[in-house]
């Protein structure tokens, strides 16, 4: 791996001046889109991405209807201009990848069993693409099903940790993951303090990444709470504007 | 007895509701003696019973249930009908002609076509097929006049109110006839245009401020400044 760029100064201040356990700024909205059935927008940093839900309703094709529980589909996509260099809209193979890890590690939080036959389609649709995706991904998918009303155990976080310039890091950003020694992005459900994505990029030593893992639980708890205020301020705003009158 | 949030408070999903000897009620679920919140909504505890009355869901079907529907198919021996839930339901030739159907003699799309509204109530249903409605009951059938609306499905129990105060209310001060389908779909029909005006709107209101208290006063207060043209 060629340096090119100093990552972390002698003050351990990254590239875009956080420290090394800082999250990035976060902005969430929920309900966005009138057509679908739920909705939500993150803005993480440099990250912008749009999620949508439609359903349960019927399966179609048919014959990919299951019959004891609902099926889940998701589809994970970055817009042409998400990134610097023009992205083919086809989906490509980190896509589909993506699609389906994201869709494993929230497929256990949904009670799927609750509605055979039927199907829950989940689109992700990166505007902006600066890092991380994947874990915003997760965050804003599961919001978007929240505000669907469909019935879940638990919402689902992901934060990602990793290592640059030989310093353990709290969710990277693009030029971090790229250049950086190792990106390990982690989905994560606190009520049962189980971990449904594990992915990891680079070297690491076997404590370095038991380390990383457990600064990026530690981001995930964060914007666990960060999610709450988010789902309650959409009703909230509408109760206090009631209650001034 | 430890709860962790007051009556009526917002929750999301995964909140911890409860700890201890309680029972899972709407919208909840118990793990290892916790009870957590599976949907958003407002939280209730009513003795040992723990629920939350979601603020969005979806409309799944239950035996007895009035439902709005619209016909998108006509079939040899019947109907199907999208009844705004994940499931669409049926509707069989003999349950609407009230008597026994015979396809030689009579033409399906005579009494329903594509895209007509039907007031039905839903005869069975357990998750493995699809849900079966019946018209043969007085006042279901074919919708003639009026206007449509969609809520949220969660919304009904508010829309009715409790001992259908608020719907009573809403057929009293605007003078209109409204069915209320269990599914999330409303029919209003008064006498002009402007009557089913004000009831629309009156229930987008309900809708839009569900989960807030005081309702029915500021819903009436809302339709009788509209019935005076907006002044007051």
């Amino acid at each position: 791996m060629s340096k090119k760029t100093k990552l972390v100064d002698k003050k351990g201040i990254r590239t875009d001046g956080r420290e090394l356990k800082d999250l990035r700024p976060v902005k969430l909205e929920i309900g966005i889109l009138g057509n679908a059935n739920g909705s939500a927008y993150i803005e993480q940093g440099k990250n912008k991405i749009l999620a949508a839900v439609y359903g349960p309703r019927e399966v179609h094709p048919r014959h990919l209807a299951l019959p004891d529980r609902s099926l889940l589909r998701c589809r994970y996509h970055m817009a042409p201009f998400s990134v610097q260099e023009r992205k083919s809209p086809a989906p490509s193979r980190r896509e589909v990848e993506l699609s389906k890890v994201i869709r494993e590690a929230l497929e256990p939080a949904i009670f799927l069993e609750e509605f055979p036959r039927t199907a829950i389609d989940l689109f992700i649709e990166v505007l902006q693409a600066d890092g991380g995706t994947r874990c915003a991904g997760v965050i804003v998918a599961s919001l978007a099903l929240a505000d669907a009303g469909i019935p879940m155990r638990d919402l689902v976080v992901a934060c990602a940790a990793g290592k640059v310039d030989g310093q353990l890091v709290l969710d990277l950003n693009d030029i971090e993951d790229k250049e950086g020694e190792a990106d390990v992005p982690v989905a994560y459900m606190p009520n049962f303090d189980s971990v449904g994505l594990l992915q990891m990029d680079g070297l690491l030593t076997v404590e370095e990444l038991e380390q990383t893992i457990d600064l990026a639980l530690d981001g995930c708890k964060r914007i666990y709470q960060l999610q709450k205020e988010a789902l309650r301020g959409k009703y909230l705003a509408i109760r206090e504007e009631v209650q001034e009158e | 007895m430890p709860f962790f949030f007051e009556s009526k408070q917002i929750v999301t999903p995964g909140d911890l509701l409860a700890e201890g000897d309680y029972q899972a009620s709407g919208n909840t679920y118990k793990f290892d003696a916790k009870i957590y919140a599976t949907r958003m909504g407002l939280v209730e505890y009513k003795g040992r019973t723990v629920y939350v009355v979601a603020l969005n869901n979806f409309y799944v079907p239950n035996a007895g249930d009035l439902v709005i529907g619209k016909v998108v198919e006509v079939n040899l021996n019947g109907w199907t009908v999208d009844i705004n839930s994940p499931y669409v339901a049926i509707l069989r030739a003999s349950e609407a002609l009230g008597r026994p159907f015979k396809p030689q003699r009579d033409e399906l799309s005579e009494f329903l076509g594509i895209g007509d509204m039907v007031i039905a109530e839903i005869i069975a249903f357990d998750r493995t097929r699809d849900p079966s409605l019946t018209i043969r009951e007085r006042g279901l059938g074919k919708v003639t006049h009026g206007q449509i609306i969609k809520v949220s499905p969660a919304k009904i129990p508010r829309i009715i109110g409790r001992k259908g105060s608020m719907i009573n209310m809403l057929k009293n001060e605007t003078q209109c006839n409204i069915t209320v389908g269990q599914n999330g779909i409303v029919l209003v029909s008064g006498r002009t245009r402007e009557d089913e005006r004000i009831a629309v709107l009156a229930l987008n209101k309900i809708e839009e401020e569900a989960h807030t208290s005081g309702l029915t006063d500021r819903v009436t207060e809302m339709i009788r400044k509209e019935k005076s043209g907006g002044k007051q």
